[in-house]
């Protein structure tokens, strides 16, 4: 149920979180020879809102990237419903990759600077054979949803804003209405109105398909408002 | 925005661009045209011996003088940059599939197959260039196809690593991984988001290229080892000049040398000019 580390009065011991949920076991990934995540368990039941807090440099983000099946832990494996994943990234087919969608900070380094807004948002739709009346349809939804208005959907991302482009890559994230979400920093670089806006979609959403989010934020305020419950990771 | 807030090379882009551009365009277009077109506008035996007007001096008649075997050596210059060209364009466009071939399948495979086949490049890229070139011209029959694969052989190994490079810094950038959780396979994700990244590099790898072969056949011919003699092409015209050159028949060598370096050198402005412009950073900024 929480981040612990060895000896940590309230470990859990592997195997206790409830069967439902993603979750990471026992997770350890170290990079040249520096461990940034030391024997890490974590568990996002569908939804809850856990928000995961900790200072610079002490594997966040790995652990988000390794929660979204995109990073392989050297050590521990990853679960969804109580299921162990055999692998990472197209190792897994891709049903059960897009059960976990991923938000990163940076929308810019997050999208194709050859696509256009519309186009970003339908990949994985047309990535997984959906026709491409329907992704269209699907796309139209989704950008409504996130406020982008048809006019921003045919530029290029380096033609709109940080907050419009993130906005896009929420409606990705959501296009396959994934299980899970998970927001890596993903307001830190938007204005205050925009950040409200994009908490807002997910946690609407989040109700409506039962999601289990996990939010990765450094700003107090909206842990304490977002997240149900609050892990601390401690420095590696 | 201000003009001192942009980086200096877009300044410099946006000042001298245009013109430098436009001299380059003109004056290649008008090399290339003249060599493409010779045999139309000028319908006369290039080859054609007068040994009663060897060595004449450039006048209205002979532009550019006669050589030791009396031919004109303005007619000879254009139909062997016709030869220098062909042969130039064609060993880097061989040259850009066989590396782009190598560096995809590295970069895109990993493991030890990336490694096997960067430890090949290594190998070949340790060898003199031009000695590997020698090499492959003596083991062929003698004529264009064995300048080209020479050329090509030595030649693909900077087009590979690139490609290589370019698909691994692409590879674990955070769009990629969006593509990947959003349920993209292998396939779509190289020919979708990778690719399309890579192939304004290879397309300018391979323009950069073009000179840079044209120089090769050169050196080869000059060497004897190139194009046949009776070919009329700008390395081969540069080494019979070498006879001519003692006599003070100077322009029997200098003329087909000018016409290479002009040519190669507005090709090389231009493909740079390309290659700043590549540059989305730099892109996006020229259009405001």
């Amino acid at each position: 149920m929480t981040a612990t580390v060895p000896g940590a009065a309230d470990a859990v011991a592997p195997g206790a979180a409830p069967a439902g949920g993603l979750a990471a076991h026992q997770v350890c990934v170290a990079y040249g020879g520096q461990r940034v995540l030391d024997r890490v368990d974590l568990h996002v039941a569908p939804g809850e809102t856990v928000g995961l807090r900790g200072p610079s440099g002490s594997g966040k983000s790995t652990l988000a990237r390794v929660l979204a099946l995109l990073h392989a832990p050297d050590s521990g494996h990853v679960t969804i419903d109580g299921e162990p994943l055999g692998g990472v990234r197209h190792r897994l087919p891709a049903q059960l990759r897009t059960r976990v969608a991923i938000l990163f900070q940076s929308p810019r380094a997050a999208t194709d600077p050859r696509l256009s807004l519309a186009d970003v948002i339908a990949e994985p739709l047309r990535a997984t054979g959906t026709p491409r009346e329907q992704a269209a349809a699907r796309t139209a939804e989704l950008a409504d949803l996130v406020g982008l208005t048809p006019d921003l959907l045919t530029r290029r991302p380096h033609a709109v804003s940080d907050g419009q482009l993130q906005r896009a890559c929420l409606a990705r994230a959501l296009v396959h209405r994934p299980d899970y979400l998970l927001c890596d920093e993903a307001t830190a670089m938007l204005d205050a109105s925009t950040q409200a806006h994009v908490a807002a979609v997910v946690t609407d959403y989040q109700r409506r398909q039962g999601a289990g989010v996990l939010v990765i934020t450094h700003d107090p305020a909206l842990m304490k408002r977002w997240a149900t419950r609050v892990v601390d990771l401690p420095a590696a | 925005m201000t003009d001192l807030a942009l980086p200096a090379r877009v300044r410099r882009l946006r000042r001298t661009g245009s013109a430098g551009t436009m001299v380059a365009v003109v004056v290649l277009g008008g090399v290339v045209a003249a060599a493409l077109l010779a045999p139309v506008l000028w319908p006369l035996d290039q080859s054609a011996v007068d040994l009663s007007r060897t060595r004449l001096a450039p006048s209205p008649e002979h532009l550019a003088g006669t050589d030791d075997l009396g031919r004109d050596v303005a007619l000879r210059s254009l139909y062997g940059l016709r030869v220098s060209l062909l042969v130039g364009a064609v060993a880097a466009l061989v040259a850009a599939v066989i590396g782009g071939v190598v560096g995809a399948v590295a970069g895109s495979v990993g493991g030890w197959v990336d490694r096997a086949l960067m430890r090949v490049v290594d190998t070949v890229a340790a060898l003199p260039h031009l000695l590997l070139g020698i090499f492959v011209v003596a083991m062929l029959r003698p004529g264009l196809g064995a300048v080209i694969a020479s050329i090509a052989l030595t030649h693909w190994l900077s087009t590979a690593r690139i490609v290589r490079s370019e698909l691994l810094s692409l590879r674990n950038r955070p769009f990629v991984d969006a593509a990947i959780a959003g349920g993209a396979g292998r396939v779509r994700v190289l020919t979708r988001h990778l690719l399309p990244h890579v192939l304004p590099r290879l397309a300018l790898a391979t323009t950069l290229m073009v000179p840079h072969a044209v120089w090769h056949e050169t050196a080869l011919s000059f060497l004897g080892l190139g194009l046949p003699p009776h070919l009329a092409s700008i390395g081969n015209m540069i080494n019979d000049g070498q006879r001519s050159l003692l006599t003070g028949a100077w322009w029997a060598s200098i003329v087909p040398g000018l016409l290479l370096v002009t040519a190669t050198l507005a090709l090389a402005v231009l493909t740079g000019r390309w290659r700043d412009r590549l540059d989305p950073r730099v892109r996006a900024e020229l259009q405001l």
